[in-house]
């Protein structure tokens, strides 16, 4: 069956045709002379990206027009980026546009997978992941495309790639500094600040007065600079990572007081009525009752306090370390212009902060399941 | 009225009280082993009332006293010329400056996000994770980074610190907009459907309307954001002018007194960022005509 061709196709077929006018797609090193090899390449190229209009255009099923789409379009930029892999600067206008091809076909791919309404809940979860997995690695493909093609100097922006050799080879230097900032300084910090912030919120809910008076300074604390402490802190409590943990145990404190307050507010006065009419204490109605009510606040702040603890002890750690630690290792790598290394770092602080967030998620699914945002409307 | 505001302030203020004693017993506990090493030294014998009162006159203790933040920072705001490089108005002004550019651009490449968002699925599946996941980055670890870099395209000045404060600003207001573009109800989206209403009109004259008070709540967080990505910004700029040059300049030569005056200077300014947030977001509501709650 013909249908219209989508948008995408048809501009991806245009742009083959202009990078037809433009060849080379990219200069050929000094060093090496096999032209052969280039025109086996752009065939290939050219092939899977017709392969991919065409299956867009006649295929039936949605998801098997999904899944040529994504195959051709990311087979075809894998051997695109060959031709420029030898050396920096070497592509050509056409290069750039034929990548363009590739990314808008990888576009029509994830606008057909986003339209499918798989029944089963693996399939909807492996969709959820693959979609903005396809987002993520055009942003690195462009980037790398970009970077090395124009050969943009190293110390500006280095490619995706150099970034993730630098890591893998420097694993015991990073592993060192994971182990000092996020081990030592931010789980320790996190787990006192988010407790003392939970027993305080406690406290504040045993004694009105003080909560009262605790909250319009807490939630004036929370909009407060309070990175500004870092250096205070260092001085206090040294250059080791108790300084850090400090910064970080001060930060989580504000906001993990003030949602584990609004939490405990939430229950309504006919559920508080039943407790009494079970004659239930303060301290039974609290664990029976109001905690578990406060969970989805209480995990919200356990979420914020995640990101908050990274950027405390890393920015911490800018004011004074012993030479080990995250921030210290950007700081002076910078200073060395070793930019690879740095990314290699930011992209693993990246990493960490999104499994801490992912598993501080994953934990409030299995304790407040029973809330209205985890049943998708279904009772 | 007059006895629910009581009720209102004497614990905020008792509160406040509390704060400031314990801080003067901090000053003393953690000011007095320096104090007495000082006076062994130097071979003087003090009672306790006359230490109390030395730990509180240090020229760089360890934790100044409130009167002595409270000084330095009256000296510093008023009694110098704005243009001075120790007054500390020129400082937050430095700062003021980067943090209002940084929350506008992010201000509107989060609504521009959002509307997108909105009305893309392909973008919503594939780049609202993303959004999320940007957050988890611990992006002022990249400041240092993204200053390097700017500055090697001869980019300085207020651009490359208002770039952090974008980052950190976009976040919120992209989420609350997404909220607020979709948190007009099934029935008038149905009743502009009656009315025949293409997607623009729809937009302009329901979602974007519907989106104001998300748009105001989402700014505060943004605006104080903001305010952190500046100050942070400026650490490796070399330090010349703003609250985080001072903040640091003061962690070189441990001048603790300093620093807390630079702090308590960045906390008014947040206060008064969000203040205003807060004001024009009330006036712009009124003037559409919600009514106060």
């Amino acid at each position: 069956m013909m249908r219209a061709l989508s948008w995408q196709s048809l501009v991806a077929v245009l742009l083959l045709l202009a990078a037809l006018f433009q060849l080379p797609l990219a200069n050929v090193p000094i060093a090496m002379t096999a032209p052969a090899v280039a025109w086996t390449t752009l065939i290939l190229v050219y092939g899977f990206l017709l392969a991919g209009i065409g299956a867009d255009t006649f295929m039936r099923s949605r998801l098997w027009r999904g899944i040529v789409l994504f195959l051709c379009a990311h087979l075809a930029t894998v051997f695109l980026f060959t031709l420029i892999s030898d050396e920096n600067g070497l592509a050509r206008p056409g290069f750039y546009v034929v990548l363009a091809a590739c990314w808008l076909l990888a576009w029509r791919c994830v606008e057909i997978l986003s339209g499918l309404q798989p029944r089963s809940r693996a399939g909807r979860i492996i969709l959820a992941l693959i979609i903005p997995a396809i987002f993520g690695a055009w942003i690195l493909i462009i980037w790398e495309a970009v970077t090395r093609g124009l050969g943009i100097p190293f110390i500006l922006l280095p490619p995706p790639s150099a970034v993730f050799t630098k890591l893998i080879f420097s694993l015991s230097v990073i592993a060192a500094d994971v182990n000092q900032t996020i081990f030592k300084a931010v789980l320790a910090g996190y787990l006192m600040g988010c407790a003392s912030g939970f027993v305080a919120a406690i406290l504040a809910d045993r004694f009105p007065f003080m909560r009262r008076g605790l909250l319009p300074i807490g939630n004036l604390v929370s909009a407060l600079p309070m990175i500004g402490i870092a250096p205070i802190m260092v001085m206090w409590f040294g250059f080791d990572w108790q300084s850090k943990a400090a910064v970080v145990v001060i930060m989580t404190f504000f906001p993990m007081l003030v949602n584990t307050v609004a939490g405990l507010a939430v229950t309504s006065t006919m559920e508080r009525d039943l407790m009494r009419t079970y004659a239930a204490g303060y301290w039974q109605t609290l664990f029976k009752l109001r905690l578990p009510a406060a969970g989805p606040f209480v995990f919200n702040a356990l979420k914020i306090n995640s990101t908050l603890a990274l950027i405390g002890a890393i920015v911490a750690e800018f004011f004074g370390t012993p030479v080990v630690g995250m921030g210290f290792r950007i700081s002076t790598e910078v200073g060395r212009m070793n930019v690879d290394m740095v990314w290699a770092e930011i992209a693993v602080a990246a990493i960490i902060g999104s499994l801490f967030y992912g598993g501080v998620a994953l934990v409030e699914r299995a304790v407040t399941f029973w809330h209205p945002s985890f049943r998708n409307g279904k009772a | 009225m007059s006895e629910a505001r009581g009720n209102r302030i004497i614990p905020v203020l008792v509160m406040l009280i509390a704060i400031v004693a314990i801080w003067y017993a901090g000053t003393y506990f953690m000011n007095a082993p320096f104090q007495r090493d000082l006076d062994r030294r130097a071979g003087v014998t003090r009672s306790s009332g006359d230490l109390f009162i030395a730990t509180m006159t240090q020229p760089k203790p360890t934790l100044p006293a409130p009167h002595q933040v409270a000084t330095n920072f009256f000296e510093n705001t008023f009694l110098r010329k704005i243009t001075s490089n120790r007054s500390l108005i020129y400082h937050a002004g430095v700062t003021l400056s980067s943090t209002l550019l940084g929350f506008v651009i992010g201000t509107v490449l989060g609504i521009l996000i959002a509307v997108g968002i909105v009305h893309f699925t392909s973008l919503d599946r594939s780049l609202m994770p993303w959004i999320i996941a940007s957050q988890t980055i611990p992006i002022l670890a990249l400041a240092p980074m993204i200053i390097v870099v700017l500055a090697a395209v001869n980019l300085t000045g207020l651009l490359p610190k208002a770039l952090i404060s974008t980052y950190l600003s976009f976040f919120p207001v992209a989420v609350g907009m997404v909220k607020g573009l979709r948190s007009p109800e099934i029935i008038n989206l149905d009743l502009m459907h009656t009315y025949h209403a293409s997607k623009a009109q729809t937009f302009w004259k329901l979602r974007l309307p519907a989106s104001v008070p998300f748009l105001f709540a989402s700014m505060k967080v943004a605006i104080a954001a903001s305010l952190v990505g500046a100050i942070v910004g400026e650490l490796p700029t070399g330090a010349v002018a703003g609250i985080g040059s001072k903040l640091l300049a003061g962690s070189y030569y441990s001048q603790t007194i300093d620093m807390f005056a630079a702090l308590v200077a960045g906390s008014l300014v947040a206060v008064l960022l969000v203040t205003a947030v807060d004001v024009v977001g009330a006036i712009v509501q009124r003037r559409m005509g919600a009514r106060p709650s």
